[in-house]
């Protein structure tokens, strides 16, 4: 957007006579607004969906009505919370307790300058993009402790200590399956690394060599811990810690937490789409800027839905791991095989340095093999279970 | 073997993790199960209950001989009668099609139900299934007192009790007419001697 806002300057005679300074301020607040908006109304609108689909996934229906078919449902709670009285604990330790939820708001905001929706429309394409990402997203975890040890609550300080724990370890698999795609791709920038894949899937990364794809699974569940995301949820385990390190927020602040959550998973969603699925690629180029960027957005908010749409499926799937089994898959699964697959990418990428394009293809037909034994277990199932189809998400 | 073990771990993870999304992925194009009461249903949840759903307790009085069997089966005693002498009249019980003589009717027939545990015992009491439990469960009310369930109106009960006296007196006057007559016949048959033969 640097390039944007200089180029507005050269145009216009107004800008150009003022401070070159005041017109970045403006124009980056501007744009910080722009995004703001976005992850506020993505957060809000997720929150819905996921209760649909969760309800769906139950055999239930969901929020279905305030507005219509409930769709207000996130607007309704978000004013209601809002409301509420901002209740600080006697024993809290005021400062931090008041501090923590912007901690955590800025680490998951902040991750937002290097994500692209296209290939122009990005607020800054960082060169250590992706080390950029790692640093603010392990922000988060300094206010998640924060927020438990200031709440002088058992719970909270157990689900701070967890947080840490957890943020802590999953960060070393996180970095060390993202090193395959960074050895490929020859650039840390995330515009570099989608310019280095194609828009047909035997060009993405995922698809590139078995390593990858592998790495792209290993990355997928360290993404998940990260974001403290089910079925690592255990910072704020329900059934043990009440609600964990936001056990004695509620308002305002109550509702920063839950914004960063689920403006995390399209953080999430980008990154996994920047560096596996081919990104903004697309097959199709127009003479006119503005139909290529459109066309360019879709494609990237599609890919993002789908692994959006696969994290909120877990949740609803998989039962809470224990502490003890988060470390165990951590350090005894993850950390040996993100090892075996960064040898495994750099020799492969000494045998053949142009890539082995029939090794792509083989992968992009596993993958379809895959989609489709999945396809075949879900009409299996439905056959089982002799229930009526209701295909509609709306009811 | 602890690596055969290890890498056992791995694929049952794989495989159930799959398993499960394929199983919740089906539920997603399930109908769903719930019932939207009391404003989205496609008929009222009445006729979606089972035949013998047991709801709010209702009372046929002209089936009721006022025998008092519910009031007594009552385990907690939320049924209140008072019975009053009537002319003697016969009903016929629909389920069975038997004849019964009805001597008394209730004056009084009050069900506390909000006392009521919907156990079922004084139907399963009641000889002549006046009582009855029936698929109605909507009563809710901001007044105690509401829920008190008065079968007999007041003035009929006002009435029924004053004519208890009649009614009895009536009753007397026949049993004395009817002795009379058994009187009267068992005398005409001392008087004529049954036939020598």
């Amino acid at each position: 957007m640097y390039e944007f806002l200089s180029s507005l300057i050269q145009r216009h005679e107004l800008l150009k006579s003022l401070p070159d300074e005041w017109v970045y301020l403006v124009g980056m607040l501007i744009f910080a607004g722009i995004v703001l908006t976005f992850a506020s109304l993505f957060a809000g609108i997720t929150s819905y969906v996921e209760r649909r689909i969760a309800g769906r996934m139950m055999s239930r229906i969901g929020p279905n009505r305030v507005g219509p078919h409930g769709f207000l449902q996130w607007l309704a709670d978000g004013i209601k919370t809002f409301q509420k009285e901002d209740i600080i604990p006697a024993q809290a330790d005021r400062a931090l307790f008041r501090f923590a939820p912007y901690i955590v708001f800025a680490g998951f905001f902040a991750s937002f300058v290097v994500l692209p929706f296209s290939s122009a429309l990005i607020i800054s394409d960082l060169n250590v993009g992706l080390i950029y990402i790692f640093a603010v997203t392990s922000f988060v975890v300094v206010g998640i402790l924060m927020a438990g040890w200031a709440s002088n609550n058992k719970w909270s300080l157990f689900g701070g200590m967890r947080s840490a724990a957890q943020i802590v370890s999953y960060e070393i698999p996180e970095g060390l399956a993202a090193l395959p795609i960074i050895f490929l791709a020859g650039t840390l920038s995330t515009q570099g690394i989608i310019q280095a894949q194609g828009w047909a899937p035997w060009d993405w990364f995922i698809f590139h060599n078995p390593f990858t794809f592998i790495a792209f699974f290993i990355f997928y569940i360290t993404l998940l811990a990260e974001g403290n995301r089910a079925p690592f949820d255990i910072p704020e385990a329900e059934s043990e810690l009440v609600s964990g390190y936001n056990t004695e927020y509620s308002g305002m602040r109550f509702l920063l937490f839950f914004f960063a959550e689920w403006g995390n998973l399209w953080v999430m969603g980008a990154i996994m789409t920047i560096m596996f699925l081919g990104g903004w690629q697309s097959p199709f180029h127009f003479d006119n800027a503005l139909l290529t960027h459109l066309i360019e957005l879709l494609i990237f908010t599609a890919k993002t839905s789908v692994i959006i749409f696969i994290t909120i499926q877990l949740r609803w799937t998989l039962p809470r791991v224990r502490v003890d089994q988060l470390m165990n898959v951590c350090w005894k699964y993850l950390v040996p095989f993100s090892f075996v697959n960064l040898f495994g990418v750099a020799i492969w990428m000494l045998v053949f340095p142009n890539g082995f394009a029939p090794m792509s293809y083989l992968m992009t037909l596993l993958g379809v093999l895959i989609l489709g034994i999945f396809i075949r277990r879900v009409i299996y199932n439905l056959k089982q279970a002799h229930v009526e189809i209701h295909v509609n998400p709306l009811i | 073997m602890a690596l055969n073990h290890y890498f056992n771990n791995i694929v049952t993870a794989t495989t159930s993790i799959f398993e499960g999304m394929s199983i919740t992925f089906s539920h997603l194009l399930r109908k769903p199960v719930t019932i939207q009461y009391p404003d989205r249903v496609e008929k009222p949840v009445q006729e979606m209950l089972p035949a013998r759903y047991r709801g709010i307790l209702d009372l046929d009085i002209n089936l009721c001989t006022a025998c008092t069997a519910c009031q007594r089966a009552c385990p907690i005693d939320c049924i209140h009668i008072d019975e009053v002498k009537v002319d003697k009249t016969y009903i016929i019980v629909p389920e069975t099609g038997r004849k019964v003589a009805k001597i008394k009717s209730p004056a009084v027939f009050n069900i506390n139900i909000a006392k009521c545990m919907y156990c079922g015992l004084c139907t399963e009491a009641c000889s002549t299934s006046a009582i009855k439990h029936t698929p109605k469960f909507e009563m809710s009310t901001d007044n105690l007192n509401n829920l008190i369930l008065r079968f007999v109106p007041p003035e009929e009960s006002e009435r029924l009790k004053a004519e208890e006296p009649e009614v009895i007196k009536r009753a007397e006057e026949r049993k004395a007419a009817e002795a009379a007559a058994r009187a009267a016949a068992k005398a005409a048959e001392k008087k004529s001697p049954p036939d020598p033969e």
